[in-house]
């Protein structure tokens, strides 16, 4: 069966001023989908995701499947903690604003694990991880069926990187098509389905095992990254160069 | 009706403290105080070509305030200049330029306000404007507290920053506008300031913080009338709810942090 084409690229290419960050960039996403952006920093990244959100101006087509939700979990939000603003009132907001009932709000409270003490915590108290969790619920509101996740755990310690990721295995289960920018080609590896590679002069696409091998990665890095990959079929975990990658 | 003109004029003062604080708040957290009080200097030559050629005040003042508010908007959205850029280019020109052409015997009126008596259309008129600002407050909060937290979230989520950041400089205007005949052009942007720095000293969340800056405003000009009228018996009323609201700022220091 043919699944269900939900978002096309065509020859996308962002520019600020004279800096060509993304240059004629053409993808498509189905349903079902998982996708990780990878490429070394300065690689537009970001700005693909900004792209797709329509917060960047761009040329090129950019086209999503008709009622299509997005969420976008940004990977730092330079929020003034000083402002009296708590979780619970942020998120009230973003459902006022889209006539969502209070019964959402409380959904998604739940879905993120935010618990009562964080939600009357001022924004300026709260630890990264409550806050990324914070945000998780904010991009949650209005029932997303795609969510963008852009570095979700950049600035995070492991345990929290850990909660973090539990979650979005957990978002993926209940059917929400995920597009996550990472730096982490061990996480790639084992939760996308998709591998959408990113750099200045290079750009290509296809399942993990595929994309993800020695000579693209050098291509892509300039150096041959290495990393841990898990292979479940033994049960351990192994240090391995990206030649190792299957 | 005897004494009404003077209800009229308190009563409209008391509704202006109200929509100050509540778009001093909002001005407060988007760290645009000094932006917001250079706007408020934009009055003064509007004012100062009222008293020049004798037409009413409020709509020289009105006019270079929509000018100067637009500038500023397409400059912030064009240029991308810093709000400090903004205020050292524009707040010395508009006190100089208001200095220079107010009449000498005005001069004390445009820059500091005056109690005077309101006429039934000018309270009807400035209490439309009020309760479009409070309105405004009201139906945008959302968007505002969004903007706030994160202009990229709130636009990724649908709200439209840059008309929302007109819509803002227009009600901060506004307020600016009703005010000027209380405080005049060189103080009215106090009133937006001083009232809002008590409530966020008081508030902990984004209703308080509301709450006690509209409280704090009201009290400002409610006090600051009596005090002007009955015990120093001077008209220039806008020193004295200055100074009244920045006692009231003082006192909130000696409460404990929320």
């Amino acid at each position: 069966m043919e699944r269900e084409k939900i978002l096309s690229v065509r020859d996308l290419s962002v520019a600020f001023g004279k800096r060509s960050i993304i240059h004629g960039l053409s993808f498509d996403l189905y349903a079902g989908d998982d996708l990780a952006v990878l490429g070394p920093n300065g690689s537009g990244k970001t700005v693909l995701l900004k792209a797709l959100l329509g917060l960047v101006p761009f040329e090129g087509e950019i086209l999503w499947a008709l009622n299509i939700r997005l969420g976008y979990v940004p990977q730092t939000v330079a929020a003034d903690r000083q402002m009296p603003l708590n979780i619970h009132d942020l998120l009230v907001a973003k459902a006022n604003f889209l006539k969502l009932p209070a019964s959402d709000v409380a959904a998604v409270i739940q879905t993120a694990g935010l618990n009562a003490d964080l939600l009357s915590s001022s924004i300026g108290v709260i630890s990264g991880g409550q806050f990324q969790k914070a945000l998780i619920a904010f991009a949650l509101l209005g029932n997303p069926s795609v969510l963008l996740f852009d570095e979700p755990t950049a600035s995070l310690d492991e345990l929290a990187e850990e909660h973090v990721y539990e979650l979005v295995a957990q978002l993926r289960e209940k059917g929400l098509t995920v597009i996550l920018v990472s730096h982490d080609i061990s996480l790639v590896h084992r939760s996308a389905s998709q591998v959408l590679c990113l750099s200045k002069d290079h750009s290509c696409m296809g399942p993990p095992q595929e994309v993800l091998t020695s000579k693209m990665l050098e291509q892509l890095y300039g150096a041959e990254p290495k990393y841990y990959l898990h292979r479940h079929d033994h049960g351990i975990v192994q240090p391995s160069s990206s030649s190792g990658a299957k | 009706m005897s004494g009404s003109p003077e209800i009229y004029s308190l009563l409209l003062a008391l509704l202006f403290a109200v929509a100050a604080g509540l778009v001093g708040s909002f001005t407060l957290m988007k760290r645009m105080l000094l932006a917001g009080d250079v706007i408020s200097h934009i009055a003064l030559p509007g004012l100062a070509l009222a008293f020049l050629f004798h037409f009413n005040p409020l709509l020289g003042g009105g006019a270079t305030l929509l000018l100067g508010t637009v500038l500023i908007w397409q400059l912030q959205r064009k240029t991308g200049f810093e709000t400090e850029t903004i205020i050292g280019v524009v707040f010395a020109t508009s006190v100089a330029v208001g200095a220079v052409l107010t009449p000498k015997e005005d001069l004390v009126e445009a820059f500091f306000g005056k109690f005077q008596d309101l006429t039934l259309l000018a309270f009807i008129a400035g209490t439309a404007c009020v309760l479009a600002i409070i309105a405004f407050v009201f139906l945008f909060k959302d968007r505002l507290i969004l903007s706030l937290f994160s202009p990229e979230l709130a636009s990724a989520t649908g709200v439209k920053i840059d008309r929302l950041n007109l819509y803002f400089l227009l009600a901060f205007s506004m307020t600016v506008l009703v005010g000027l005949r209380f405080l005049g052009g060189l103080l009215v942007g106090s009133l937006i300031i001083l009232p809002a720095t008590t409530g966020r000293r008081l508030g902990n969340n984004i209703s308080q913080f509301l709450l006690f800056s509209s409280a704090a405003s009201v009290a400002a000009v409610g006090a600051g009338f009596v005090i002007g009228k009955y015990i120093f018996h001077v008209s220039m009323s806008g020193p004295v709810i200055v100074i009244t609201s920045a006692v009231i700022f003082a006192l909130s220091l000696l409460m404990p942090r929320r």
